[in-house]
């Protein structure tokens, strides 16, 4: 299984993956309109955190064991059994937030503005390589082949 | 070889899963007094607002018996247990054999004695069944009280205000949520509900419910204790659950308030386990077992007892109380002590933005986070629940947790380090 790995050390701080985050998740996929024109506007599911010198983008490191999975309260958050990826189903969430007190990267996002219910990184399913990652310009964030403990 | 299990909810669901991660092969039976245990509890408010249909509350697929091999007995209840036998009887006189025993029986709501109990309109906030019938009554522009400001009782506040109910809440304590939130934290709540038109009513309890003019037998009202008459179509009973501890009564597994079991949920009694409501667990903040009666916490209870159950040596890794809520358009997580008694044990840091709503306190003791509230900025609580579980000194960096832009960015590198590479240890993991 590949996962994103986070180099801290290389982050510039750009922000270029929250904007092909929130581009990818958009409904129209395009830049302009996804800024511009969506309603709801769409949400990255990447953040870049910032406190200066350091800066890095945290999404969902889809645990071997996930706490957000055990939390839920609606079974909304999975673990694919094939995949090992924590899916978060949005038709059956119902928003109570017991997913984000507990995910200790706080990686999970409110989507208010759009779903009313929670929103968090997915791995792109659609491209071979995660949007955040493909368009990080200095390698700060790596797509991976990790082998899983035990 | 047997597994019996007890009740069939959050607990009862996370035992069948970890056994099955263990033993595919050994009998596997559950015995709920619900027709359709596996549907999600905490729903049941949404279900009451229309907000999720019965489909929507199932917690696990419809095939989540027949998949993980259960012999499901719903519908049934456990009348005695014989642990010197290892046999569990039933309410038709069936009685089934175990080598595994897990009890997770939940609690059931109380209801004080009352005079005027039996009219028709009295509900309680438990189960699907507690909100179908409320669903089927509550009409708009009906009125209702709701007795207990806790957790039940806002929810199903919200859920009633969302059907078009005018809901007045009666409050034992000086503010409702008393027991998860501080003054402040309960105020921003209490200014929204009060908005959405509900009344809330503090320091007073409902000392008898009348009945109407035209129907004795109905609801019409109820008298406070301080004489108060309030007009109502319905009463919603939410002042707290008693543990269902009744099976165990006159066994030699040893209670508490709840069933004490030890960090691998098992009883004083061998080969027998309790986890859920029903149990007294251990909580990290106080470093004791304490009832803990939280979904997260019954269903995390529930997978340590199957593994061991199972064979698999797996750890309760503490819990607190806990909660995350949305209601009235707040939202709120609030986790560990969070109003700390004696002021010169804990050092209290707050942040309160009182035009945006925003609200933020750490309570520390000895540098180590104990409790927190966090209302409408709420997504960097797994943060702060990961230091506090991990009891990690935060002397260096405690005060930053309330600010603005805190982030994991602002932990110190040792810190952030440890938990890109190990990962939380508020897990099940078995070893």
């Amino acid at each position: 299984m590949r996962r994103i790995l986070v180099f801290e050390e290389y982050c510039m701080g750009c922000g270029l993956c929250e904007i092909h985050c929130k581009v990818q998740h958009s409904q129209s996929k395009d830049i302009i309109k996804a800024y511009n024109r969506e309603q709801p506007k769409p949400l990255s599911r990447t953040k870049l955190v910032k406190a200066k010198p350091v800066s890095f983008a945290v999404q969902c490191r889809h645990c071997e064991d996930p706490p957000c999975v055990t939390a839920c309260l609606s079974g909304a958050m999975h673990q694919d059994e094939e995949s090992g990826l924590v899916v978060h189903d949005k038709d059956k969430c119902i928003g109570c937030w017991t997913c984000i007190m507990v995910c200790p990267y706080g990686a999970i996002s409110m989507d208010v503005s759009g779903s009313g219910v929670v929103a968090k990184c997915d791995l792109c399913q659609t491209l071979d390589i995660p949007a955040c990652v493909a368009n990080c310009p200095n390698e700060a964030l790596v797509f991976e082949e990790v082998v899983p403990e035990q | 070889m047997r597994y019996v299990i007890i009740g069939g909810s959050a607990g009862g669901i996370g035992a069948c899963e970890s056994i099955r991660e263990v033993d595919p092969v050994n009998e596997l039976v559950l015995i709920s007094d619900e027709p359709f245990p596996q549907y999600s509890r905490p729903m049941i408010s949404d279900f009451l607002a229309g907000k999720a249909t019965f489909d929507k509350m199932m917690y696990r697929d419809d095939d989540f018996w027949q998949k993980n091999r259960v012999d499901l007995k719903a519908g049934r209840k456990v009348v005695h247990l014989n642990l010197n036998e290892r046999l569990v009887e039933l309410d038709d006189e069936e009685k089934i054999g175990f080598e595994k025993l897990l009890i997770a029986t939940g609690g059931k709501p109380i209801v004080p004695k009352t005079d005027g109990i039996d009219k028709k309109g009295v509900f309680t906030f438990t189960t699907i069944s507690d909100a179908e019938r409320l669903a089927a009554t509550a009409k708009k522009n009906q009125k209702a009280v709701v007795i207990g400001g806790g957790l039940i009782g806002i929810s199903v506040a919200d859920a009633l205000v969302e059907r078009g109910v005018a809901v007045t809440i009666i409050e034992l304590k000086d503010r409702i949520l008393n027991l998860i939130l501080d003054e402040a934290a309960s105020r921003i709540i209490g200014d929204f509900m009060e908005d959405s038109g509900v009344t809330i009513i503090t320091g007073q309890t409902v000392k008898t419910i009348i009945g109407r003019l035209d129907d004795d037998t109905a609801v019409g009202g109820v008298v406070l204790s301080n004489g108060e008459e309030i007009q109502c179509d319905m009463v919603v009973f939410a002042i707290g659950v008693i543990l269902r501890t009744e099976l165990v009564a006159g066994t030699d597994v040893k209670t508490n308030r709840g069933i004490i079991v030890d960090r691998r949920m098992h009883t004083n009694v061998p080969d027998v386990y309790a986890c859920g409501d029903v149990a007294e667990v251990y909580d990290f903040v106080f470093g004791e077992n304490r009832v803990l009666p939280l979904w997260p916490t019954a269903h995390l209870g529930g997978r340590v007892a199957g593994y061991n159950m199972a064979g698999k040596k797996a750890e309760f890794p503490g819990g607190t109380a806990m909660s995350a809520l949305k209601y009235f358009g707040v939202s709120v997580i609030s986790v560990g002590l969070v109003n700390p008694v004696n002021g010169e044990e804990y050092d209290v840091v707050v942040q309160h933005d009182s035009a945006g709503n925003v609200y933020r306190k750490m309570v520390f003791r000895n540098d180590v986070i104990v409790g927190f509230t966090l209302v409408n900025d709420i997504e960097r609580a797994g943060i702060l629940f990961y230091l506090m579980h991990s009891r990690l000194n935060v002397k260096n960096f405690g005060s930053q947790l309330v600010s603005d832009d805190f982030s994991l960015a602002s932990l110190p590198s040792d810190i952030r380090r440890k938990l890109f590479l190990e990962g939380t240890k508020w897990t099940t993991s078995p070893e």
